[in-house]
């Protein structure tokens, strides 16, 4: 469904730029691939000839979002996910960049495995994708990567996806050894024997449920070491998916002194909370699990305050055989690229945080973070770019969904707006009919 | 006596999955039920027609001998037909069998399935997936809602009433499904209820129950009308959650100098099977203010009235 590259004018609309937060109403020229111009009353008159003229009267137009964490099966687990259908997904939600990650089967830990993913990118996704790359070799937590042949390789970042390094040792030394290459390290930050049989937060519902609980501390401690030993080697540390308001405070300590520290919070994380639970609805199980009411909304502001850097959808497709199952059998995680924009607009339609910092914290920090280009509108960047219909009104039907899983925890959601058109690099790669 | 004359107690859902969602009512319906059941079940003729023709089936995923054998009795004396299925979870491949296994059930055309499962929630996801009605014979941690019937019924035909009275449940109150069934079901009868254990057997929240919170037997059995024992499992008494089963019982198994804290006329109690010398000393589990072996007895009778109230709901019931 890629159209040609002919030129594309969105004329008429509200244009937000987080990367210069310019927020105003007028047209936006795309040709070659490039964005050539955004300004107001640019009209049909002065562009190139055979240009499309798409009317975005009552939209906004805005950089294509940057997912910095989504799952994707391949290889390994084709029957998950693919590149060509989470890149699907993508597009329908507005994500133009997906950065997949290494915990794939094999894993993403040798340059040859890095070139297959970009390869197999090239010929079936219809949005980028770029790898993060393992942290450790086969993700065990022993031994580090060939962190610069992989960086060299195209690997955007150094993970082990959703396992945590427990070896202290190892990670400081990885850290150590990624700042000559500039690499950045990207850590889940659950200790696992503090999760132990926990699968969801613990406190006085996981309690009433009769499920083992995940403390808080978990994360907090992992959190704490890693920015410790972060400060200790210098090199660039980013929090893959934090969820406790405890967690900010040592955020905001370590950030005071070390510029290399950044963080992530998934759309989950920021939209639902363990209530979502309810009769055990494994849909909502995830890893770290949902936190109560205060850490959702501890997370929300500190998105607005910039203390948390991105929103990533944490996309895992999960299938029925991992997810029909007791709560504490079941499989954590939730797809979620083709709903986090539309699921974060909620947070915007209440008032809990502009529109303004949710597109910054799904495009600009993720393109700064990782040195991609996107994540902005000026003239000369790359042409990735949504146009997102902010009112429109509509129930979420999961078969609907693109991925090749449903486990998605909106099902039957309301929601209050809608992507219409993805462009990637110039072409139309989505637009809703 | 002629059970069948009195006014049919009914219960409103199709289910017993759980004391949580059941009123006051309901509890004290199914209670007065199962006194009529205790009085049937001390005659010669044991025998009455309420479930005949329907298909029982005991579905155990966990190991039992008290459980099972009560529903399986209950379900005889009742008339229904009754079948046992015990699936080692070790030969299970766990939930997704689960879920195979209720549809393969479901088209036998079962009218009650008695479903235990070492799984919080298990239940519940079966229940959703099949036609007849189901009752919880224990998930995982979460509820086990005949036992806590079974205890309630034992308390008041020995306390007169279960109101005011000040029971303490002690031991792993971390991982019981009695321990939450309980607490929901005494606090709903307006019971104190107060629970006394090592804080690491002590689930998080625990003092928003509408529970007493103790880490002393001394001060938690002052004054207590019933005292409850719980199963400490032996995974967990070595190291992991205490330090040894000496130690324990040192602390917190009931002997008869922790009981002399409770008022005189305490009663005991304990869901079985018990772990002498870990939780509970012979000399109370088998003293004078024991009741461990009438609970039992009330474990049948309130299955049959739990299986009879259900039963009520059933097509072409």
């Amino acid at each position: 469904m890629l159209s040609d590259r002919r030129p594309i004018l969105l004329t008429n609309a509200r244009i937000l730029d987080p990367s210069r937060d310019l927020d105003f109403a007028g047209d936006l020229l795309i040709a070659d691939g490039l964005i050539r111009d955004s300004k107001r009353g640019i009209g049909a008159a002065g562009v190139p000839e055979g240009t499309e003229i798409v009317d975005c009267r009552d939209k906004i137009v805005a950089p294509g979002l940057i997912d910095l964490r989504a799952f994707v099966g391949e290889p390994g687990a084709e029957y998950r996910e693919t590149l060509a259908s989470a890149s699907q997904a993508a597009a329908a939600g507005g994500v133009t960049t997906i950065v997949c990650q290494p915990d794939t089967n094999p894993p993403i830990d040798e340059p040859p495995m890095v070139d297959f993913v970009l390869r197999r990118a090239r010929d079936t996704a219809i949005v980028h994708v770029h790898p993060m790359a393992a942290l450790t070799k086969g993700l065990r937590g022993e031994e580090m990567t060939e962190i610069g042949l992989l960086k060299a390789a195209g690997a955007v970042a150094f993970t082990d996806g959703a396992k945590s390094v427990t070896n202290a040792q190892v990670i400081r030394r990885a850290l150590t050894y990624a700042r000559d290459f500039d690499a950045l390290i990207v850590h889940h930050t659950e200790d696992p024997n503090l999760v132990g049989e926990g699968v969801m937060n613990e406190g006085e519902f996981a309690a009433r449920l009769g499920l083992s609980g995940v403390p808080k501390a978990a994360e907090i401690v992992m959190l704490e070491r890693d920015v410790r030993l972060a400060a200790l080697a210098g090199g660039r540390y980013h929090a893959a998916s934090i969820t406790c308001a405890e967690s900010l405070e040592v955020l905001r300590r370590a950030k005071e002194t070390n510029p290399n520290i950044t963080a992530s919070v998934s759309i989950n994380h920021i939209t639902l909370n363990e209530v979502d639970v309810g009769s055990y609805r494994t849909f909502c199980k995830l890893a770290p699990p949902l936190r109560d009411e205060a850490d959702r909304a501890a997370m929300v502001e500190a998105l607005t305050s910039g203390l948390v850097d991105a929103v990533m959808s944490d996309h895992d497709p999960q299938d029925v055989e991992t997810k029909r199952l007791p709560f504490a059998e079941a499989s954590p995680g939730a797809i979620g690229i083709e709903t986090m924009l539309v699921a974060g607009l909620r947070l915007v339609h209440n008032g809990e945080i502009t529109l303004m910092s949710l597109l910054k914290a799904m495009s600009t920090r993720p393109a700064e973070l990782l040195g991609l280009p996107g994540g902005t509108l000026r003239a000369g960047s790359v042409a990735d770019v949504i146009v997102v219909d902010l009112d429109v009104p509509w129930v979420l039907d999961r078969a609907q969904l693109k991925s090749k899983c449903k486990n998605t925890p909106f099902d039957e959601a309301r929601l209050q707006g809608r992507v219409v058109r993805t462009i990637v690099a110039g072409r139309t790669a989505y637009e809703y009919v | 006596m002629n059970i069948a004359q009195k006014p049919t107690f009914v219960l409103r859902q199709r289910h017993l999955l759980g004391i949580e969602g059941l009123s006051r009512d309901e509890i004290t319906g199914l209670l007065d039920r199962a006194e009529e059941f205790v009085e049937l079940n001390r005659q010669i003729e044991k025998k009455q027609s309420t479930l005949r023709g329907r298909t029982q089936i005991n579905l155990f995923f966990e190991a039992s001998t008290r459980t099972q054998s009560s529903f399986e009795i209950a379900g005889k004396r009742l008339g229904a037909d009754v079948m046992n299925m015990s699936v080692g979870s070790s030969s299970m491949r766990k939930g997704e069998t689960l879920l195979d296994t209720a549809i393969t059930l479901n088209a036998m055309h079962p009218d009650i399935l008695v479903v235990r499962h070492h799984a919080s929630g298990a239940v519940d996801l079966l229940a959703r997936k099949v036609d007849c009605s189901v009752i919880n014979a224990g998930d995982g941690a979460h509820e086990h809602p005949t036992q806590a019937l079974l205890d309630a019924l034992t308390i008041r035909r020995n306390k007169g009433t279960i109101e005011g009275l000040t029971v303490t449940i002690c031991g792993d109150i971390a991982h019981s499904r009695v321990a939450r069934s309980n607490i929901i079901l005494l606090n709903t009868l307006g019971a104190r209820v107060r629970v006394v254990a090592p804080s690491t057997l002590l689930p998080s929240g625990i003092e928003r129950f509408g529970v007493d919170v103790f880490r002393d037997m001394r001060e938690g059995l002052h004054n207590s009308d019933i005292v409850m024992m719980l199963r400490l499992q032996r995974e967990r008494m070595n190291g992991s959650f205490v330090p040894s089963s000496q130690e324990y019982f040192h602390y917190f198994g009931l002997d008869e100098r922790k009981l002399g804290y409770a008022k005189p006329d305490a009663l005991v109690m304990h869901p079985g099977p018990m772990n002498r010398g870990v939780e509970i000393d012979s000399s109370v589990a088998d003293g004078a203010q024991s009741l461990i072996r009438e609970q039992v007895e009330m474990g049948v009778a309130v299955r049959m009235a739990a299986l009879d109230a259900l039963s009520r709901n059933l097509r072409n019931a």
